[in-house]
């Protein structure tokens, strides 16, 4: 589904990225980590297309399609979808409204018919409960006023009414609770399949308790030091990001 | 000295003169439209300079300068014509103005018990006319009253039911010179009664032509008065609004306005809280394109205490277009507990659209609650990236992030004919009515 070869990238001229390869296939779920400054949300956002993010060398490829020149709504309408770290807040704008347009856009995209608003209701109203997100907040204008946890929770709403191919989620567990943290992790696992795969950055090994990946990638300095199963993750937790580190980086010298 | 020599003085002078022989006697109207020539001659039109504070940014000197004529009746519009340029319902009473001339045919004045009416001699035998604004307003309100011709007179005696909406329209049609009218508004509403009352401004042409309103309007003790106020002028109009509110004890004045720019629109707001208990809330959007200027001038006088003002307008500013909004309010020394709050917020959609933005407060009592903030600031690339990552265009993200901002004022309104006619304007799916539409916008 996703194959990424020796990529660079830069932000404002600084590199980020010094050659990452990654191969992610349908039905899997990746975990990448690696400690502050790494380069890994970097990754996600190089991958969802942010402007400014500056490909400098390398390949994506997305099912068989270079991305490196598409815009980021080209590759939401291919099934790529980026729950952020830090979601906006979208001013007048409402959160029904918004994904709706989201969604529209997407079936339009996949030749199918738009949902009529009231099919949408119920689908929005399902999803809300299954996410277990305020109603009164589901309301509102798109994340204004809400919480930090309360803008992750509709971050996974979008993601499960959007049902993207290649879900990217940057850092989704930073700040939630462990309640919070369950019923996400119980919503992603309800949405793995043999058509879907996801890529979780995350700082934290506390999320691959509840997500067990298939594969996960240590990612230091813009480049990817240490890959295994999800042993891996323990292993870290165990002995620290400078623990696990050292050993590889004297290994490369 | 704030003001000039009247540079069109000959063409003004000559119409006013032809205007005054029409009369068959001097009774109150001609009596009036002389002091208004007067008054206008002593005025004569505002200057820009730096030290007229009134209109330091806006330069209208254009009006001025230009020979425009008064139009002669000669309207042909049906009322299909009027559909689909304002909200309009056939339950409301309505009173529609052709070039600045009453057109029956067009209007519905019913309104049970309460008096509706486009006629001249209805308007100008209120004595209460002409005594809303007075100092304040300058030349152009003089102007307008020397050629007082046709106004709406709204009179809702004391203890009635809740009235309205009441919807005075004034239309500026195609005409081969360059027009003046001076649309004219009298509201009285009487003690303890309630008003909705709608006054758009619209147009059928895109030439240069000049309207110069004036509207007064008196809240007696308890009333309650929910004004709205469409200006839907062409790109190259100028457009002169004065409006004059005097408010007595515990009566209760909710304004908004939805103003599209114009060459010049300078929409000019005079509310004189006369008594405790006095509140108004007064609401704007304004949305400039092109080389469009639009002057919101908001001038609040707390005279007594325990009044309440609030101002929270916004802008929409593309293209090379300017806009000005000074919030102008004064607490007199015996005003003690007054709240008084205003907000500006713009929003600007290009780099070379400019705001000029400033509260002017002056006060002159210590027991007051005062705040003021006035914002500008682009849309935000985060915005744009974060609804683009879920599948949605530059341009819709562009167009619903628009919406959104615009919603809020929209929101405010209660009258649900005009509220779903404004967001129909802004809404994404109707790009043609989308004023903001109407030139490719500056990518951003």
């Amino acid at each position: 589904m996703l194959e990424i070869e020796q990529l660079h990238a830069s932000v404002e001229g600084t590199k980020i990225l010094k050659g990452i390869d990654l191969r992610v296939n349908a039905g899997e779920v990746h975990a990448i980590m690696g400690p502050n400054g790494s380069g890994k949300s970097t990754l996600a956002n190089v991958i969802a297309g942010r402007p400014g993010y500056e490909v400098t060398g390398g390949k994506i490829n997305y099912e068989g399609q270079d991305l490196v020149d598409t815009t980021p709504d080209d590759r939401a309408l291919s099934g790529i979808f980026l729950a952020m770290q830090y979601p906006v807040e979208l001013p007048g704008v409402r959160n029904r409204q918004f994904i709706k347009a989201a969604l529209d856009a997407l079936r339009n995209r996949r030749g199918q018919e738009e949902l009529t608003a009231r099919e949408f209701d119920t689908l929005y109203r399902a999803k809300v409960v299954d996410i277990g997100m305020d109603p009164d907040l589901s309301r509102r204008n798109v994340n204004e006023g809400f919480s930090g946890g309360e803008k992750k929770r509709n971050e996974m709403l979008q993601l499960a009414i959007l049902e993207p191919k290649l879900a990217l989620l940057d850092e989704t567990d930073s700040g939630l609770d462990i309640d919070a943290l369950r019923t996400i992790a119980t919503g992603i696992n309800g949405m793995r399949s043999s058509d879907r795969a996801f890529i979780l950055v995350t700082h934290y090994q506390r999320i691959l308790s509840y997500i067990n990946p298939d594969y996960v990638h240590v990612l230091v300095d813009g480049q990817i030091v240490r890959q295994g199963g999800s042993e891996l993750s323990e292993e870290l937790e165990a002995k620290g990001y400078k623990g696990l580190i050292e050993p590889a980086n004297r290994g490369n010298s | 000295m704030t003001t000039q020599p009247v540079q069109q003085y000959g063409q003004y002078k000559n119409d006013h003169e032809a205007l005054l022989r029409s009369s068959t006697s001097h009774d109150a109207l001609y009596t009036l439209r002389a002091k208004g020539m007067t008054s206008f001659e002593h005025h004569g039109f505002p200057v820009q300079t730096r030290d007229n504070e009134k209109w330091k940014h806006t330069n209208i000197t254009p009006i001025a300068r230009t020979a425009f004529t008064s139009p002669t009746p000669s309207s042909t519009l049906t009322k299909p014509d009027l559909r689909g340029l304002v909200p309009m319902h056939d339950d409301w009473a309505t009173l529609v103005f052709v070039d600045g001339f009453y057109v029956e045919s067009l209007s519905s004045p019913r309104l049970d018990g309460v008096r509706v009416s486009g006629i001249p001699d209805d308007l100008t035998n209120e004595p209460r006319i002409g005594t809303i604004l007075n100092h304040e307003s300058g030349g152009f309100t003089a102007l307008n009253t020397a050629f007082l011709q046709n106004g709406a007179l709204v009179n809702i005696p004391a203890n009635s039911n809740s009235i309205g909406p009441v919807h005075v329209v004034f239309v500026t049609t195609e005409h081969s010179e360059r027009i003046v009218t001076h649309p004219r508004t009298l509201v009285i509403v009487g003690a303890n009664t309630e008003l909705t009352l709608l006054e758009s401004y619209v147009t059928l042409t895109s030439n240069e032509y000049f309207t110069n309103a004036v509207s007064e309007i008196v809240l007696e003790p308890g009333s309650k008065m929910d004004h709205y106020r469409y200006l839907m002028e062409s790109s190259n109009a100028f457009h002169v609004g004065v409006i004059g509110v005097q408010q007595d004890r515990d009566s209760s004045f909710r304004s908004t306005a939805f103003a599209h720019g114009a060459r010049i629109a300078r929409n000019e707001v005079h509310v004189m809280l006369n008594a405790p208990g006095a509140s108004c809330a007064l609401g704007g959007l304004y949305f400039t394109n092109g080389t469009e200027h639009i002057d919101n001038h908001i001038n609040i006088e707390h005279l007594q205490p325990h009044t309440v003002s609030d101002l929270y307008f916004k802008g929409i500013l593309d293209g090379q277009s300017r806009a000005v909004f000074s919030g102008g309010v004064i607490v007199h020394p015996n005003a003690q507990k007054t709240v008084a709050t205003q907000k500006d917020q713009n929003l600007l959609l290009s780099d070379g659209a400019r705001i000029n933005t400033k509260p002017m407060l002056e006060i002159y009592a210590d027991d007051i609650q005062a705040a003021h903030g006035a914002t500008a600031g682009a849309i935000a690339d985060e915005a744009i990236y974060y609804m683009q990552s879920r599948g949605l265009s530059r341009e819709t993200a562009r167009r619903l992030l628009i919406q959104g901002y615009a919603t809020e004022i929209i929101d405010r309104v209660d009258l649900d004919i005009l509220h779903d006619h404004l967001e129909g304007l802004f809404s994404s799916e109707t790009h043609s009515l989308n004023p903001l539409g109407r030139k490719k916008s500056v990518s951003i």
